[in-house]
């Protein structure tokens, strides 16, 4: 459908930008790729009054690396991330990830920091987000605060961003040298949000980050998971009380076509296949 | 502050070669801006809301939808379209292959098919088949002509990752 009526603002500046949320605050969104945002007005579940185009805000474009940590713009394009050596050198686990973010004609427009922002439980950067521990810096025309990633998801398509405030950017920490990582999802149609997925980050120590997507209202650090698989030996096979541990992390909904159960089910194949493909990867 | 939200801007674009100046509405997407405004309607809306990859683009050089871009947002930007890239000779080969591969069967996707591949091609990096698939795969096609399709960008690419 065709998009509703609303005014268009583009600010030359980042505090034009943020002096712009701030002056009309409900009524205003932010407009970046707008892949999911604009989706999102052609099939009339959003109407925003305004929408403020920070796109031309190249400040936010930006990925750098600074000692051990990571800096990613909010306004960082996924064919940007896929190809960055920087990303793959220290966060490989988002390079993994990437190619499953959709289509190639929306990676070429959708942002980091979009993606953040719309908090689909189902999508991939905000799990690997949670899993590599990150947090995001968010800004207003009164300063700016970080957050961690694991505290921005609150719930379906909820963060805690207020009125006025945009994400900036994203600082994430190197994976430590001798970690493992990998990445799966279960969807029907390659490019679809998954029905499942699993962002996982091994310590050297073998201290597993699980982060579960599409299993709960939002991208889902699985601690019960992790403990319960704490010195198993792989490769893992029928392991006693992972169904039980994940029931205890996640809390799927049933939705049309795919049942909380059929999730669990997903989600438990996922952590055999995903923790057992890892041990093969070379450690960083 | 000196910029006010509008609900209708001056867009000032390159198409297809052409430096085009227009008023549009804010709320108008960029396919309809080429199809509306500028009478190329070679690019289709099919779902419209990002799904079925009917009204790609390229813009400064890279596939997109059309329907998930404002009009507005192209101000500065460079536009390429079936149009122009029928005209240039640059999707001669993809079109050929397709024409000899019956690959376009309504041809309702087709110019959406053809600029998906035509950025696949560009590289001339090898692609297995199951990739080429992937990479197509943000393309739908309601004739379900896939097979007919993969072997027209397969054989295109062959081509030209044997060039040198």
């Amino acid at each position: 459908m065709k998009y509703p009526d609303f005014a268009y603002v583009r600010p030359a500046s980042l505090g034009e930008a943020l002096d712009c949320l701030q002056k009309y605050g409900d009524s205003a969104i932010p407009l970046a790729g707008g892949q999911s945002l604009l989706a999102t007005l052609a099939m009339r579940l959003s109407s925003p009054e305004i929408l403020v185009d920070i796109t031309g805000l190249t400040e936010l474009s930006e990925i750098a690396r600074e000692g051990d940590t990571i800096r990613i713009g909010a306004l960082v394009k996924h064919v940007q991330l896929l190809q960055s050596p920087i990303v793959r050198g220290a966060t490989p686990l988002f390079t993994a990830a990437l190619p499953h973010v959709a289509h190639v004609a929306i990676r070429n427009r959708g942002t980091f920091g979009g993606s953040l922002a719309f908090a689909d439980p189902a999508a991939e950067l905000p799990a690997c987000l949670v899993a590599l521990g990150g947090t995001l810096v968010l800004g207003s025309s009164a300063g700016r605060r970080e957050i961690g990633a694991e505290d921005f998801f609150t719930g379906l398509l909820e963060t805690d961003l207020r009125p006025g405030e945009l994400i900036l950017e994203a600082r994430v920490p190197a994976q430590a040298p001798g970690s493992r990582w990998n990445f799966s999802e279960l969807s029907r149609r390659h490019g679809d949000f998954p029905l499942a997925g699993l962002a996982a980050v091994m310590s050297p120590m073998s201290e597993a980050r699980l982060v579960y997507l599409g299993c709960a209202d939002r991208p889902k650090l699985a601690t019960a998971t992790a403990g319960m698989l704490r010195g198993a030996s792989y490769p893992l096979k029928d392991v006693p009380g992972l169904a039980a541990a994940l029931a205890e992390d996640l809390d799927p909904a049933d939705t049309p076509g795919c049942s909380a159960e059929t999730r669990l089910q997903l989600a438990g194949t996922l952590t055999y296949r995903v923790l057992n493909d890892l041990q093969e990867i070379p450690a960083r | 502050m000196t910029n006010e939200p509008k609900h209708s801007l001056t867009v000032e674009c390159t198409v297809n070669g052409e430096r085009v100046r227009r008023e549009v509405p804010a709320r108008r997407h960029l396919a309809d801006f080429l199809r509306e405004d500028l009478e190329l309607t070679g690019t289709h809306l099919g779902c419209e809301h990002g799904v079925c990859g009917a009204c790609s683009v390229l813009v400064d050089g890279a596939v997109v939808r059309s329907c998930l871009m404002l009009a507005v947002q192209a101000h500065g930007r460079r536009i390429e379209t079936i149009e122009g890239l029928s005209d240039s000779g640059a999707l001669k080969d993809l079109q050929t292959a397709f024409i000899e591969r019956n690959a376009a069967q309504c041809g309702f996707c087709t110019a959406g098919m053809l600029l998906t591949a035509h950025q696949l091609t560009a590289s001339g990096e090898a692609m297995t088949r199951p990739e080429i698939r992937e990479y197509m795969s943000g393309n739908l096609c309601r004739c379900t002509g896939y097979h007919a399709i993969i072997d027209a960008v397969e054989a295109v690419l062959r081509s030209k990752s044997r060039t040198p």
